[in-house]
């Protein structure tokens, strides 16, 4: 902010003359890389097929209509899987991830090394989609639920930890210090002085992180580690609208179920 | 019975909290240490029981220096000297009935108090306490469910639980109404008298802390500047602790009869 | 109070308050979790041997990760990570641009009752369905390559962003929205004064945080042949190059990495 003096006139502004000149230069970046990266991207499209996607967007539509409902009878199998893989998965993935957050908080951490070790777990287990874990599990155990759930697991592991150990590295040091000064040993200033102030969060991110995995679990079959993925592919492959329709129509409703179910959880736990 | 020599605490930020303290309680008495905010009142007591580390000499309580201890056995001395907390301090998630337990923790395994298993004793005991400040109905609800005042008289329980020999108070009325402060000095006191403990009690209030203790220690800049009874503090006094100031209503003689018994 | 009761009168032993009050629901969740893991477990029919014989494969499979390959001979790794980079910035510019006026109309304090629940129905349709599974429709649509999965990272930017930003908005202070009200500003110096500084900072963090799964998820929507890293990746696997595909994980992690540290230095610089 500046107020400048202008022939006998007090003139106020938000930023002075250099400073604007340097916002408008880092928007002049700003752009200069969007504009580029359009422009790669559109060098490498094949813009007939651009122009000629609102008609095959209703072509597909119209063969999508009407869903063959007697198709969601056989996707009751799917649908049980898809969900076992998502639970199996988030209970796999928390019970790792509560003792890795608190090697990653830095205030309840054994040591700094630890320290590392346990937030380069966390970083490479969310760096990589679970799509790619069940790519490289599929090799590993062969194809099926099995390796959906580990690769769900995996991918759990990091999210849960970080939002846990964030909130741990956020408690109230007063509390432990008050069950320290009663002269607790270290293990039992965790489970009455840490754990009863983290215990919501750890609940909450176990249930949200169960949320999305619903979500991720529905696309796992396309590389064949189990769940409704695998039947959607298969109706992509052979062309079968109305099953897809079926499929999609399934996967919301699935998901609409698993919100309802985490939000009324989560009402009752916090 | 608690013995200071000395005590010197540096923080990191190099910050001379406390400048070579010297002072000596006899066993029984109520203490008051008033000062201006920063004077080092919270780091003196937390360099009693070590939650603050002193950089220099050393508290010795009941022959035994605090300052020279191992991990394991500073535990077992901290069993001896209950804590009462600036903001209560307690576990706001578990009952009531656990933070008092709580304080038991230095004398039961671990796995014990993992699963909440405190010998009849102990329990008895808290039932005891909780009835004598007029909170047994409360046991079984949950600490962030209380008034200030309710929860101060919990972690009064969860300091005498310990059984302690010396009780370390951190401004325990900071963030309560004044007659509610009152209420909990007195209960303080009461129980002092009752046990025969020692206490040390740091308070902002100086009406309070000449009408709650016998010797009141006088703290500026980590330095004590008074150490004396309570009647001896003059205006010059309290210019030397806090600073200029007109201080002649605050050391009007409180008169006790506006108070319920 | 019973002040000089004996001591016998108190109670000897104390039980921590059960978290589910009713007896009867307490035992039936617990029981019901029971019955549904043991029923999950044994339809997940593992086959014990399947796996054993798959141990020294993994081992094998691992093996044959190190050491990770950065100079692959055609230079497709590095033009991968590259493509994904720029899909992840055009779509998040994209798509935040484009969450702006959804978000807007989805904040209940905003707008009317039937922008509302339009604004509410598209977002609700972007998020329920993956990422990957709008990228398969893409490429039906726009063909093979990059642009299919801009449009799909895009649409998924919509139903975070734009869900995100209307909570915000409607989480903000009515105290200051009111107030610049009250001097008769019009909507859109409203918007501009009032809500805006209250939802900016956290809109900013959120831009980059968008950004940071964007490129992750470019490396997915290239398996369904959206473009990006993900191409190459997939073919990495298929053709057993696992050293390269280890290359590849380890530059997605450590770019990763560099867009988390980034991140969190913006959000202290905004705040």
């Amino acid at each position: 902010m500046v107020v400048l003096k202008k022939q006998d006139e007090l003139v106020w502004k938000k930023r002075t003359t250099r400073e604007q000149w340097i916002n408008w230069f880092y928007w002049l970046i700003g752009i200069s890389i969007v504009l580029f990266a359009w422009k790669i991207i559109s060098d490498k499209t094949v813009w007939f097929f651009v122009q000629d996607a609102p008609r095959q967007a209703a072509d597909i539509g119209s063969r999508m209509i009407p869903p063959k409902w007697s198709y969601s009878f056989e996707l009751i199998e799917p649908v049980w899987d898809t969900i076992n893989i998502a639970t199996l998965g988030t209970v796999i993935a928390m019970i790792i991830a509560v003792p890795v957050a608190f090697c990653a908080a830095r205030n309840t951490t054994p040591h700094s090394t630890v320290r590392i070790v346990a937030l380069f777990i966390i970083v490479s287990s969310r760096s990589v989609n679970s799509l790619i874990w069940a790519l490289m599990l599929v090799y590993i155990l062969g194809p099926g639920v099995l390796a959906g759930t580990v690769a769900i697991g995996l991918r759990s592991i990091g999210f849960c930890a970080k939002l846990i150990y964030e909130s741990i590295e956020e408690i109230d040091a007063n509390q432990v210090e008050a069950v320290k000064a009663t002269g607790a040993s270290n293990l039992q200033q965790m489970i009455y002085g840490i754990i009863p102030q983290v215990l919501p969060t750890i609940a909450g991110v176990g249930i949200y992180r169960w949320d999305i995995n619903i979500r991720e679990s529905t696309i796992l079959g396309l590389v064949g580690a189990g769940g409704i993925g695998l039947q959607l592919n298969g109706s992509i492959n052979t062309l079968a609208w109305t099953q897809v329709s079926t499929i999609l129509l399934v996967i919301l409703a699935t998901v609409f179920v698993s919100e309802w179910v985490s939000a009324k959880v989560r009402g009752a736990i916090i | 019975m608690l013995k200071l020599e000395n005590l010197t605490k540096r923080y990191n930020t190099g910050d001379l909290a406390l400048q070579g303290i010297d002072l000596s309680i006899p066993g029984g008495q109520v203490l008051a240490l008033i000062g201006p905010s920063g004077a080092g009142k919270s780091t003196l007591i937390r360099c009693i029981n070590r939650l603050v580390e002193p950089t220099n000499g050393s508290a010795i309580l009941n022959e035994v220096n605090l300052t020279k201890l191992s991990s394991r056995a500073l535990r077992k001395s901290r069993r001896k000297m209950g804590m009462i907390f600036q903001e209560y301090a307690l576990v706001e998630r578990l009952t009531v009935m656990e933070n008092v337990l709580s304080g038991r923790l230095g004398y039961v395994g671990f796995w014990k108090s993992f699963f909440r298993k405190f010998p009849k004793r102990d329990v008895n005991e808290a039932f005891r306490l909780l009835d004598r400040v007029g909170l047994l109905e409360m046991a079984d609800k949950r600490a962030d469910e209380l008034s200030g005042g309710q929860r101060q008289r919990v972690g009064i329980c969860r300091a005498l639980i310990q059984d302690p020999d010396l009780l370390l108070v951190d401004e325990p009325t900071a963030s309560l109404d004044p007659k509610t402060s009152r209420q909990i000095m007195r209960l303080i006191n009461e129980l002092c008298q009752e046990r025969g403990l020692t206490a040390i009690i740091n308070i902002h209030d100086v009406l309070l802390a000449q009408m709650f203790s016998q010797r009141i220690v006088g703290l500026a800049l980590g330095n004590i500047v008074y150490d004396g009874s309570p009647e001896g503090l003059t205006p010059e006094v309290l210019t030397k602790i806090y600073g200029e100031e007109d201080w002649s209503a605050t050391i009007e003689k409180v008169d006790d009869e506006y108070e319920e018994a | 109070m019973m002040n000089n009761v004996s001591e016998t009168l108190y109670p000897k032993s104390w039980k921590k308050p059960p978290f589910i009050k009713r007896s009867w629901l307490r035992w039936s969740i617990i029981i019901g979790s029971i019955l549904y893991l043991i029923a999950a477990l044994l339809s997940m029919d593992i086959n014990i041997q399947r796996v054993l014989e798959g141990l020294p494969r993994g081992q094998r499979f691992i093996e044959s990760f190190f050491p990770p390959n950065f100079s692959d001979n055609r230079g497709v790794v590095w033009e991968g990570i590259l493509e994904s980079i720029w899909m992840a910035i055009i779509s998040t510019v994209v798509g935040v641009a484009l969450s702006i006026p959804i978000g807007l109309g989805a904040a209940r304090n905003l707008a009317p009752l039937w922008v509302y629940m339009t604004c509410r129905f598209i977002i609700a349709g972007s998020r329920t369905f993956p990422e990957i599974i709008l990228a398969i429709f893409a490429v039906k649509l726009f063909g093979f390559g990059p642009f299919a999965g801009f449009i799909a990272l895009s649409l998924g930017t919509i139903g975070f962003f734009a869900k995100l930003l209307a909570e915000d908005i409607e989480n903000s202070s009515p105290a200051q929205a009111e107030a610049v009200k009250a001097t008769g500003a019009n909507w859109f110096q409203w918007i501009n004064y009032a809500i805006q500084p209250q939802v900016m900072p956290r809109m900013i963090g959120l831009s980059v945080y968008r950004l940071d799964i964007n490129f992750r998820e470019s490396a997915v929507v290239g398996i369904v042949g959206g473009g990006g890293i993900g191409a190459t990746l997939n073919t990495a696997f298929s053709r057993y190059e696992f050293d390269t595909a280890a290359a590849i994980l380890l530059i997605i992690i450590a770019i990763v990495m560099v867009l988390e540290y980034a991140s969190s230095h913006l959000r202290k610089w905004v705040q």
